[in-house]
């Protein structure tokens, strides 16, 4: 099924060349990080996590977000979603793949990396995500591969797979529930440690995942011959308003808890992000854009009017995926470690090394997807390529004519 | 297997030390006959503690004996860029070490107080619940200690410790030790170290060396399961605190204030 994505046309090629120098400038990067260690991070003692491990925090969210498209599909057997739920899947190994590169970028020591399975540590919540992340990465790949293995030869996916199927839903509920138990709980990191972190974690992942799948249909409508229908991109986008809803109200119960009981060790963390800690006010200008996105987009897709006109909805859908993207990807980790132990407010922003070495990341990430849906939309002839063979040849014709 | 290289390595660090040390002093084993030479056989603990006396250390502001002492023994590399700092002992404010125990009108001249802080051994260590590898682990006597060959540097331990007691390696330390210990390993960037109450002179019957080198006796260890040890002596006589004791992790080093 492979050599399906070895060929296409001029803008897939282009596109996939884009993609691997994106990845090659990435590797020397990451090449210049190996030798030289993690001092080429903005990262310091104080600030010890930073832009590598909310991109992953992030992307577990992405990956989560799949079974938003098979729930639908497989539970409640609606058939509108039936293109898409291999889209999701696809998007969910990219994205776990993406979450595995960050975590590996992330190690002082990346090849003791096997040691987490050599010494196996059932106390560490970090065990436990590497079996949600690796069983969710299982998961999918064997689902995607029988169910499009069954389409290729045109007869239903066998039987045994429904139960598997089934089984990845709830899995996808645990990576996202796991990854936030990796920071909710430490005792010493007061702004993680709160009990609606995993159902922040999920609410944003199910408004950004699907907020990401329509912007990503769009993209695709617009360049190939596939196209789900207008009624699948509306369900997509009341699942994401739904869910941006949750995430807003979660993030309201957060605020009230911490502003209203008045500890100033848990407001500390508030005061950094939104107004500025000690003079460092880094991160203010992106959390106050985070909520005004936030504010933009929800009004955009409560409004029944502006939800069904589809150009709205793909600002109000980039709206959404930036608005949790500097939420998760750029706010959460830090402001953990902001202030520190010791009341020290500590300046941290990536450097270009990070950002290469992350943007090489998010492109093996893209390079995978690309691939996967080329194979897809090659296999169900909705590539367009053929179709504009016959539209040059006639062409050809009309003029030799 | 783990567990099997650890026993191996502290059974040959004992062996190794008694030979040693019969050979300094030759054939006699009854080590106390001979008076003058330290005492050899390692110090065997329940639980190993640490009481700070910090009015003395108060008295003598500037001094920096104990932190010396202890970066040159463990050959602490010493950064120009705070960005890279690796510590193991320092000095903090009261109000920053004890965050949670001060008051406007806290007697005067305390909040500045330096304390000396360093990694607490907890007797519930959060960094040992977190580690994903076991790197980091407590012995029986209570010391946590760190495998810095097995440390896949992902930093977990440095996020679960309330102290900030933890230090990463950000770069190749070795060009940046002042001067090298030979007697203790160096590490390699990318792993974590702290604090290990000096377990390697221990081993060999010695204090740690941050205790040794006070000079005004502000800093005190001892097995605290020992009724008749110096450290209970003195938390029996003199009230001193914790840092942080309501997040549950028993941190044994006590501060007199």
């Amino acid at each position: 099924m492979i050599e399906k994505a070895l060929v296409g046309d001029k803008r897939y090629y282009g596109w996939v060349a884009f993609l691997l120098a994106v990845i090659g400038v990435g590797f020397i990067f990451y090449l210049r990080q190996l030798f030289y260690g993690l001092g080429l991070t903005g990262l310091s003692r104080d600030v010890s996590w930073g832009f590598y491990i909310a991109q992953f925090t992030f992307l577990v969210g992405v990956a989560a977000s799949a079974v938003m498209v098979v729930l639908p599909y497989y539970l409640h057997n609606y058939k509108a979603f039936g293109k898409l739920t291999i889209l999701g899947e696809f998007l969910a190994i990219g994205s776990v793949i993406m979450c595995v590169l960050f975590i590996f970028v992330d190690l002082g020591q990346p090849f003791r990396g096997a040691n987490i399975i050599l010494h196996p540590t059932p106390h560490s919540l970090m065990f436990w995500d590497m079996i949600a992340l690796g069983g969710y990465l299982l998961l999918n790949v064997l689902i995607s591969r029988i169910t499009l293995d069954a389409e290729r030869k045109g007869i239903a996916p066998p039987k045994w797979i429904k139960p598997i199927i089934i089984i990845s839903i709830p899995w996808a509920i645990s990576i996202h529930t796991v990854t936030a138990f990796l920071y909710s709980g430490l005792a010493a990191r007061s702004f993680w440690m709160t009990a609606v972190l995993a159902p922040r974690f999920l609410a944003s992942a199910f408004a950004s995942g699907p907020a990401l799948l329509i912007i990503m249909v769009m993209l695709i409508r617009k360049f190939t011959r596939f196209d789900p229908g207008k009624e699948p991109i509306q369900k997509l986008a009341i699942i994401a308003t739904y869910a941006m809803c949750i995430n807003i109200f979660l993030i309201l119960m957060e605020l009230f808890t911490v502003l209203y009981s008045n500890i100033p060790e848990h407001l500390h963390h508030f005061q950094y992000l939104f107004l500025g800690l000690e003079g460092n006010t880094t991160l203010v200008p992106w959390m106050w854009g985070s909520i005004i996105l936030a504010i933009f987009a929800i009004v955009l897709l409560l409004n029944p009017k502006t939800r069904r006109n589809e150009s709205i909805l793909a600002v109000a859908c980039v709206a959404v995926f930036v608005s949790i993207w500097i939420d998760k990807g750029l706010g959460m980790v830090v402001a953990g470690f902001q202030p520190s132990p010791l009341g020290k407010v500590t300046q941290y922003w990536p450097t270009w090394t990070e950002f290469f070495i992350s943007m090489g990341v998010y492109g093996i990430g893209a390079f995978l997807v690309t691939v996967f849906y080329k194979m897809t939309l090659s296999l169900r002839g909705e590539t367009g390529e053929n179709e504009k063979k016959k539209e040059i040849a006639e062409e050809v014709e009309t003029v030799a004519g | 297997m783990e567990i099997d290289r650890r026993k191996f390595l502290t059974i040959a660090g004992i062996t190794a030390a008694t030979t040693i040390g019969k050979k300094v002093i030759g054939d006699t084993t009854d080590v106390e006959q001979i008076a003058g030479l330290p005492q050899k056989s390692p110090l065997v603990g329940h639980r190993w503690a640490m009481v700070i006396d910090t009015r003395k250390c108060r008295e003598k502001s500037g001094c920096t004996k104990c932190i010396d002492a202890c970066h040159s023994a463990h050959n602490v590399p010493q950064f120009d860029n705070p960005k890279d700092e690796v510590k193991w002992i320092w000095k903090e404010h009261y109000k920053e070490a004890f965050p949670n125990q001060e008051h406007e009108h806290v007697k005067e001249g305390l909040l500045e107080m330096p304390a000396i802080v360093m990694c607490n051994h907890c007797d519930n260590p959060p960094c040992v619940r977190v580690c994903p590898t076991q790197s980091t682990w407590k012995r029986d006597d209570g010391i946590v200690m760190m495998d810095m060959h097995r440390c896949i540097g992902c930093r977990y331990c440095i996020a679960a410790c309330p102290y900030g007691s933890r230090s990463f390696n950000w770069r190749d330390p070795r060009p940046f030790i002042k001067n090298l210990n030979k007697e203790y390993p160096t590490r390699t960037r990318g792993v974590v170290e702290k604090c290990n109450f000096c377990a390697e002179r221990l081993a060999k019957g010695l204090h740690p060396a941050c205790v040794d080198a006070c000079e005004e006796k502000a800093l005190v260890f001892g097995d605290l399961e020992d009724p008749e040890s110096e450290v209970r002596a003195l938390l029996r006589e003199n009230y001193a605190i914790r840092r942080k004791p309501a997040l549950g992790t028993n941190p044994e080093v006590y501060y007199i204030v």
